[in-house]
C-alpha cells in the first residue's frame, strides 16, 4: 500500500480519486452563481457600460475627442490593441505548443488560457476599428472587389496585421471550441430542462465513440500544429507594424522575437491573475495544484528574462549603433518628459519578477498573484512607452510634441478590461473552465486486475 | 452459419467500470467474428482505439489540401491584385514576394484550420442530431462504453463475452436501428 502511495505523490492530480470526480467537481461550478460572481458580474456590466459610451461619444464627435494629434497619432489605442493581442498569445502557447510538446501541466490551466485568448482577441480586434474613427470605414481594411478593383496595399504591415489577427481569432475560437465539445457533452449529461437543451445543442451530438475520438485526437494534433506558428507569426507581425516604420525606437530587427516573448509574458502573467481567485473561489486546488502554479511562475520568469535581455539589447544597440537620433530617442525614454512610464515599466517587468527565482515566492500563491498584477501593468506600459515615447521624440525638434490620453480614452482603456471581464465571467457560468476529458487523460486509468509489466507491453 | 438466413440485427450495450475489463470485451468480442463494435470512451483513450485497430485518420488529407489551397490562394490575391492595378508604393517592385508571404502564410493556416473543422465533421459525423437510444450519461464521466450489433441468433453468444468482464450495466436493445 505504501508503494501505492508513493506512486500516487508522483502523478500531476494525487488527489483526484475517480474519472467521475471531475465531472461532479466541474460541473458544480456551472451551478448557481453565488453572490460574489454577480457582484463581479454587474460591475463588469457596468465598465461595458463606459466602454460603449465613450465608444458613442468619439463616434459622434469625431476623433478629436481623444488626446491623438501630431505627432503622436497612436495612442492608447494601439496600446490595447497590442497589449489585448499580446495577452492573447499564451492561451495558444499553453493549448497548442505545450500540447505538441506533451507538457504534463497543461491540462488543468489550459482551457481558462484558451478562453482568455478568445475574449483577449475579441477585445484586441475593437481597438482598431475604435483608432479608426470614422469606424464605418472598416471594411476598407479587407480585399474585396469594389467598383475601381481598387485593392489594399499588400506590401503594408497594417493589411499583414489584419490578416493575421482575423486569422489568429478564427483559429484560436476554433481550436477552443472543439477542445470544449466533449466537455460541453459531459455538462449536457449532467444538466436538465433548458440547460439541457442548449448543451444539447452546442455539444454537436457528441457521444465520445472510439471514431469520434480517433479523428478529433488527429484534428487537434493539426490545428495545435497550425496554431503554433501562427501564434508566432501574429505577435511578429504586430511587431512589424512597428518595425517596418523608421521611426527611432521602431525600427529594430528585434521587434519580432521580443514582441512574442512580451507577449507570452504578459499572458502567462494574465492566466495567474484568472486562475488563482478561481482556484480559490470554486476549491480547485485538487486540479490547479501547486505544482501547476509552480510551471506557470517558471514560464513566467524565462519570459521576463528575455524580455528584460530584449530591454537592455535595445537600450545597448542605441548607445554602441553610435546614432545620435537613436541615441536620443533612448535617453529620452529614460530621462525624457515619459521617464515614469519608462521606469514603470522596467520596474514591473523586469525587477519584479526577479523574485520568482525562490520558491518560497513561486508557492506563495498571495505573492505570485501580486506579481502578475504588477506584470500587468508593467506589459501594458511597455506598450505604451514603445508607442508614445517614440512618437513624440522623432527627428526634428520642431515636431515633437505631448501626448495625454483624454477622458474618452481612458473610458475606453478601462472599459476593455470589463469587456474582456463580462466574456470570461460569462465564460465560467457556460462552458467548463477546466478541461474535463483532458484531464481525465493523465489520471490513471481505473484497472480491475493488476497486471504485471511484461503483461501490460503484451495487451 | 445459422439455419436463418434472416439479416436482423440485434444491439448490446455494456458499460465497464474499468478500463482493461473493456478492452478484454473488445478483444473478446472480435475473436469470436464479431466486426460491429463501437466503443464509448470519457476521454481519448488509445488502447481502446489500438483494440479496434484504427489506421490513419484522412482528416489529415483536409488539412493538407486546406493549407495549400490557402497558401495558392493568399499568393494570388496578393500578386493577381498588384499585377491588376499596378501602382508603384514606396519605390519597391510591383510584385514584391516577401512582402507577401505573410498574406500566404496567414491563409495557408486559416484555410488550414477550416478544412480541418470539415474533416473532423464529415469523418466523425459531427454534428449529429439524431436521438440514440444506445448511450449513457455514464460515458462521458466515468465509464467506459461498448456497443455490439449482433445477428439475432448470436445475442447469447455475445452477452456471455460481454459478462465474463463483469460490466457494470448491460442492455439488450431490440433492434438495433438507431445505433
Amino acid at each position: 500500500m505504501a508503494t501505492a502511495t508513493t506512486e500516487r505523490g508522483a502523478l500531476t492530480h494525487p488527489d483526484v480519486e475517480r474519472l467521475s470526480d471531475v465531472n461532479t467537481d466541474i460541473l458544480k461550478i456551472l451551478s448557481r452563481p453565488g453572490k460574489g460572481w454577480w457582484a463581479l458580474f454587474l460591475l463588469a456590466a457596468a465598465g461595458v457600460g463606459v466602454f460603449f459610451t465613450s465608444w458613442v461619444i468619439q463616434l459622434v464627435r469625431g476623433i478629436g475627442v481623444s488626446g491623438l494629434n501630431d505627432p503622436v497619432g497612436w495612442g492608447v489605442y494601439i496600446t490595447c490593441f497590442v497589449f489585448w493581442v499580446g495577452i492573447a498569445h499564451s492561451g495558444t502557447l499553453i493549448s497548442a505548443i505545450l500540447f505538441l510538446f506533451r507538457a504534463p501541466w497543461r491540462q488543468a490551466v489550459y482551457r481558462t488560457a484558451e478562453a482568455m485568448t478568445v475574449f483577449a482577441v475579441m477585445t484586441a480586434g475593437l481597438f482598431p476599428l475604435i483608432h479608426l474613427g470614422r469606424m464605418w470605414h472598416g471594411y476598407w481594411l479587407f480585399p474585396y472587389p469594389n467598383s475601381r478593383f481598387l485593392w489594399p496595399n499588400f506590401k503594408s504591415p497594417l493589411i499583414w496585421d489584419v490578416f493575421a489577427v482575423t486569422t489568429y481569432f478564427t483559429v484560436s475560437a476554433t481550436f477552443f471550441f472543439l477542445g470544449t465539445i466533449p466537455d460541453i457533452a459531459a455538462a449536457r449529461d449532467g444538466a436538465t430542462g433548458l440547460r439541457k437543451r442548449f448543451y444539447q445543442v452546442i455539444s454537436l451530438g457528441w457521444r465520445g465513440t472510439d471514431r469520434q475520438w480517433h479523428h478529433f485526437g488527429k484534428a487537434y494534433i493539426f490545428l495545435a500544429a497550425l496554431a503554433t506558428p501562427l501564434v508566432l507569426s501574429v505577435h511578429s507581425v504586430v511587431s512589424w507594424d512597428f518595425a517596418m516604420a523608421i521611426v527611432p525606437g521602431w525600427h529594430a530587427t528585434i521587434f519580432a522575437p521580443y514582441f512574442v516573448a512580451g507577449a507570452i509574458y504578459s499572458g502567462v502573467a494574465m492566466v495567474i491573475t484568472l486562475i488563482v481567485p478561481m482556484r480559490k473561489v470554486w476549491g480547485l486546488e485538487k486540479y490547479v495544484t501547486t505544482k501547476h502554479i509552480d510551471a506557470l511562475a517558471k514560464l513566467c520568469l524565462l519570459t521576463s528574462l528575455i524580455v528584460l535581455y530584449s530591454y537592455l539589447c535595445e537600450f545597448f544597440l542605441a548607445w554602441y549603433s553610435g546614432g545620435v537620433i537613436e541615441r536620443a530617442s533612448f535617453w529620452n525614454r529614460l530621462f525624457g518628459p515619459y521617464w515614469w512610464a519608462t521606469w514603470t515599466m522596467l520596474t514591473c517587468n523586469g525587477l519584479v519578477p526577479i523574485m520568482l527565482w525562490f520558491k518560497r515566492v513561486r508557492h506563495s500563491i498571495p505573492a505570485l498573484w501580486v506579481i502578475s498584477i504588477f506584470v500587468n501593468i508593467g506589459m501594458w506600459f511597455e506598450r505604451y512607452v514603445i508607442i508614445v515615447t517614440s512618437l513624440h521624440h522623432e527627428y526634428e525638434p520642431f515636431a515633437w510634441g505631448m501626448y495625454r490620453p483624454s477622458h474618452v480614452e481612458v473610458g475606453i482603456l478601462v472599459g476593455s478590461f470589463a469587456w474582456f471581464g463580462f466574456w470570461f465571467l460569462l465564460f465560467t457560468r457556460i462552458l467548463p473552465p477546466v478541461a474535463i476529458a483532458e484531464l481525465k487523460e493523465v489520471l490513471p486509468p481505473p484497472l480491475r486486475k493488476i497486471r504485471k509489466p511484461a503483461e501490460e507491453a503484451h495487451a | 452459419m445459422s439455419a436463418t438466413t434472416s439479416v436482423e440485427k440485434r444491439g448490446l450495450l455494456a458499460g465497464y467500470d474499468f478500463l482493461d475489463s473493456a478492452v478484454d470485451a473488445i478483444h473478446g468480442l472480435k475473436k469470436a467474428g464479431f466486426k460491429e463494435i463501437m466503443a464509448y470512451v470519457p476521454y481519448p483513450e488509445h488502447h481502446i482505439e489500438a483494440a479496434l485497430g484504427y489506421g490513419q485518420s484522412p482528416v489529415r488529407v483536409f488539412t493538407l489540401v486546406g493549407g495549400l489551397t490557402g497558401a495558392a490562394t493568399g499568393l494570388a490575391l496578393t500578386t493577381w491584385t498588384s499585377a491588376y492595378w499596378p501602382l508603384v508604393v514606396g519605390g519597391k517592385p510591383i510584385i514584391g514576394i516577401p512582402a507577401y508571404i505573410v498574406i500566404t502564410f496567414e491563409l495557408a493556416v486559416l484555410f488550414g484550420a477550416l478544412a480541418t473543422l470539415i474533416g473532423l465533421g464529415i469523418n466523425a459525423h459531427i454534428p449529429d442530431f439524431k436521438p440514440r437510444v444506445a448511450y449513457d450519461p455514464e460515458f462521458s464521466a466515468g465509464r467506459y462504453g461498448l456497443f455490439v450489433e449482433v445477428p439475432a441468433d448470436r445475442v447469447d453468444e455475445a452477452k456471455r463475452i460481454l459478462e465474463a468482464q463483469e460490466p457494470a450495466e448491460l442492455r439488450v436493445g431490440e433492434e438495433a436501428a438507431h445505433a
